[in-house]
């Protein structure tokens, strides 16, 4: 294998791996920049997996398999918006410790999804999942054709959701309330927005957002459910957001970057490069870890209030 | 909805309970059209609670509002938005890291089209505000990078641009230097030939110079209403406080002190802030025992780095700081205690008390690890608390039992729990940072006492606020700190308002 051919490999298989990571990662942006953040991203990306992969699994061969796909992924939109909103109900309504409530929800997930999987499922069953749609012509153009043009739909969908949170979060009035809630509540509660609504609202389309990467997770990537599937996906989504200083443009720069690594480990090992293995696997999370540290602690950005609860009659 | 003219606003016996107070005891208040109505009182009087009811902030426990005659219910600030009630809140309600057009975007519900917010329409209405009330404001700057002065202003815009005829200001000088309050007190009367405003403050000479009627709120109730005209501020003063007050005055006159002799001795000192700044550049200070020094200046001109860098709390980048002859410039907290420092900090809650030790505990904070308070790794638990209530005596601190937790107190008897713990320990110096900010006058008599029966005990006394009056009324010397430097140093008998506010600006002129 030459180096030309090792480094397409590693592009062509990074694209697709950072697609979890950029659809949970712009869900949790919504929600920091609203003031809370989600640690239970992985649980509801778990759940979102386990129900996106059941019609599927059930469907398979009946007249109605074709849909199969379709109504896994609304499925897992709805569950991921319920769980954002349960989140919101513990953590905006009670006021709750955000990151022990985080902590609980991804357990809850976890726990949920793998039981009812083991009941009603068992072993590791694949599914035929969602299949690769190039687009025609763009997909023929050498090279970049590959990289970019020649995966399933999820993957384009993803991307064109970056600038579209983007111009949601600064162009609209509903950004508008959700960073104005997020950096100083009391000032948005003064102009008459109900800041309370806006984080459920905020929470919700983090869950769904969270809900639909797990569902690329069963259906699209691996094609299959198992316990450890999500294996921290969420919790690099969190990371992802500090790292994109909470734009999604730069969420998508480091879900881009992680993902590149990651690729870059297995090809390492596919190509039987003599390089400790233990560390080839190490490597993403080291570069989040470094990168984080590194990153310019810029003022005045992101969400002030972040992981505060707002009570409008608590005397200052 | 709602065009019509305000001609009258009025309050019918509201009631506002929270937890264990009753912050509003059957309030009556009206006001008219095209009047400037003062409400002064002590903190904690009611008076941000009642205009918080007003803006449907809160909701009352018993009362009417009436607007015109009629009775109006305010759900939440939208209501009161929507009949032309618009306030200026105390704490700057504004996101920093937002543009100005921003802010007022966030609450004109006309700019919010579904997918678009229209912020052209907004940078347009801010325009036509800032020409109309000649109110200068920048709609594309971020709103962080605005002065305190500006910040200020672009509030008013921003409420008189959701349409407010009726203006609530809850103390909106507090964080302003003298030159700001007084344009801002010119603005706002001549903004009054237009609108109803209700002026909130416990700076009674501005109550004086722009408000027609006056309503004293104490504890919750009206006590006085009438004329501005008719009253003296010592009037005034009296009736908020509900006994005759009268701050003490140093009296500096005669000893001229010989120079070199402090008690305190600050040379070159150069300290770095949060940010890598250079916060103090070159601060040299003496003050001589039984003196007072005040040090003005608008807040975040090195006045906190200077009292933590005095005080052990912040790394010194080079200088020296001398406490009677005792090099303390560098060295950690315990040491400086050790030398005879003592410390009124900036944050009583944070930095003062531990909140939810008790007060006996609070007391002997800074001695706990050795005699009298403890002995072989016990603590003397009896010594404590005698120590305690002698202090509660001494310093009249108002607390159910000294074993109450130091944080549920109100401010001044926090701060007094922090200045019997500091005095107690009889200190060589005292560096005292804002120690009356946010306290009622009563305490603020206490505290100005206190701080003199000091001096004329011999302690070297760096009084650090942004308060001209109290400062002007305790300092034998008042050096003017601006950007880090000293700007000049000057007799308290030669000060003036107007030099120091100038010299708080950075202009010095001979």
């Amino acid at each position: 294998m030459n180096a030309g051919s090792f480094v397409l490999n590693i592009l062509i298989l990074g694209v697709p791996f950072s697609v979890a990571l950029l659809l949970a990662a712009l869900g949790e942006t919504i929600n920091q920049r609203a003031g809370i953040f989600n640690l239970g991203c992985e649980g509801i990306m778990a759940m979102g997996a386990f129900v996106a992969f059941l019609p599927p699994f059930f469907m398979a061969g009946t007249p109605q398999a074709p849909f199969a796909n379709l109504i896994g992924l609304v499925l897992a939109i709805v569950v991921g918006a319920l769980l954002g909103i349960l989140f919101a109900l513990v953590v905006v309504t009670f006021r709750a410790p955000q990151g022990i409530a985080g902590i609980g929800l991804q357990m809850l997930g976890w726990g949920v999804a793998g039981t009812l999987f083991r009941h009603y499922v068992g072993g590791v069953t694949g599914v035929a999942g969602i299949a690769a749609f190039p687009i025609p012509g763009l997909s023929r153009i050498p090279v970049l054709g590959q990289i970019l043009f020649n995966h399933n739909p999820l993957v384009y969908l993803a991307f064109l959701l970056v600038p579209v949170f983007w111009y949601v979060l600064f162009k609209t009035p509903w950004g508008l309330k959700v960073r104005a809630v997020g950096t100083y509540p009391r000032a948005a509660d003064s102009l008459g927005i109900p800041v309370a609504r806006v984080r459920y609202q905020a929470l919700a389309l983090g869950g769904a957002m969270a809900g639909l990467a797990g569902a690329y997770l069963s259906l699209a990537q691996a094609k299959m459910f198992a316990d450890d599937l999500i294996a921290g996906r969420g919790f690099i989504a969190v990371a992802l957001v500090y790292f994109g200083r909470w734009n999604p443009v730069g969420v998508m720069v480091g879900a881009l970057l992680f993902s590149l690594a990651q690729a870059l480990q297995l090809s390492i090992q596919v190509a039987g490069i003599d390089f400790p293995y233990e560390f080839a696997v190490m490597l993403p999370y080291v570069l989040v870890i470094v990168v984080l540290a590194l990153v310019r602690k810029a003022r005045m950005v992101g969400p002030t209030e972040l992981g505060k609860p707002f009570d409008r009659e608590q005397r200052v | 909805m709602g065009h019509e003219p305000i001609r009258s606003l009025e309050l019918r016996g509201i009631t506002k309970r929270f937890p264990g107070i009753l912050a509003c005891d059957h309030i009556d208040l009206s006001v008219g059209e095209h009047s400037v109505r003062a409400l002064v009182g002590e903190n904690g009087a009611g008076k941000t609670t009642l205009m918080n009811i007003l803006m449907g902030l809160y909701q009352p426990d018993e009362g009417r509002i009436l607007l015109n005659g009629s009775e109006v219910r305010f759900r939440s600030p939208n209501d009161a938005f929507d009949h032309g009630i618009g306030m200026v809140h105390q704490h700057f309600m504004l996101v920093q890291n937002m543009t100005v057009a921003e802010n007022v975007a966030l609450g004109m519900k006309s700019s919010h089209r579904p997918f678009r917010l229209d912020i052209g329409a907004v940078r347009k209405r801010i325009l036509e505000v800032s020409e109309r009330h000649d109110l200068p404001v920048n709609p594309d700057a971020l709103v962080w990078q605005l002065s305190v002065g500006e910040q200020q202003r672009v509030e008013l815009v921003k409420t008189l641009c959701l349409g407010a005829r009726f203006l609530i200001l809850d103390e909106p000088t507090s964080a302003l230097t003298p030159q700001e309050t007084d344009e801002l007190i010119a603005l706002l009367s001549k903004m009054s030939s237009e609108l109803s405003i209700v002026f909130i403050s416990h700076k009674l000479h501005e109550v004086k110079a722009l408000s027609d009627t006056v309503s004293i709120l104490r504890r919750g109730r009206i006590v006085f209403e009438g004329r501005t005209e008719d009253q003296t501020p010592a009037d005034l003063a009296a009736l908020m406080t509900g006994h005759d007050v009268e701050l003490p005055r140093v009296d500096s006159g005669g000893a001229e002190r010989p120079v070199g002799t402090g008690m305190l001795s600050i040379r070159e000192l150069c300290v770095k802030g949060d940010r890598g700044n250079l916060a103090l550049d070159g601060v040299t200070l003496d003050i001589a025992p039984g003196e007072i020094v005040g040090l003005a200046g608008v807040s975040g001109n090195g006045q906190r780095e200077f009292a933590e860098a005095l005080n052990g709390l912040r790394g010194v980048d080079s200088g020296s700081i001398l406490l009677d002859g005792a090099q303390i410039a560098g060295r950690c907290a315990g040491a400086v205690i050790g030398e005879g420092m003592g410390y009124i900090p900036e944050d009583r809650n944070t930095e003062g008390i531990v909140p939810s030790f008790s007060v006996r505990e609070n007391l002997v904070l800074k001695d706990i690890g050795g005699e009298p308070w403890s002995k072989a790794g016990f603590l003397r638990l009896g010594a404590i608390a005698d120590n305690a209530n002698d202090l509660k005596e001494r310093f009249d601190i108002r607390c159910p039992t000294t074993d109450t937790a130091a944080g549920s107190l109100s401010g001044g008897n926090i701060q007094k729990v922090i200045l019997a713990r500091e005095l107690a320990r009889g200190p060589k110096a005292l560096v005292a940072v804002y120690p009356t900010r946010g306290l009622d006058m009563g305490a603020e008599e206490f505290i100005h006492k206190q701080l003199l029966a000091r001096r004329s005990e011999g302690v070297a006394i760096l009084l650090i606020s942004e308060e001209l009056e109290e400062i002007m009324n305790l300092s034998d010397r008042i050096a003017v700190i601006y950007k880090g430097k000293i700007l000049k140093v000057v007799p308290g008998k030669d000060a003036s308002k107007r030099s120091l506010g100038l010299l708080m600006a950075g202009v010095v002129d001979e």
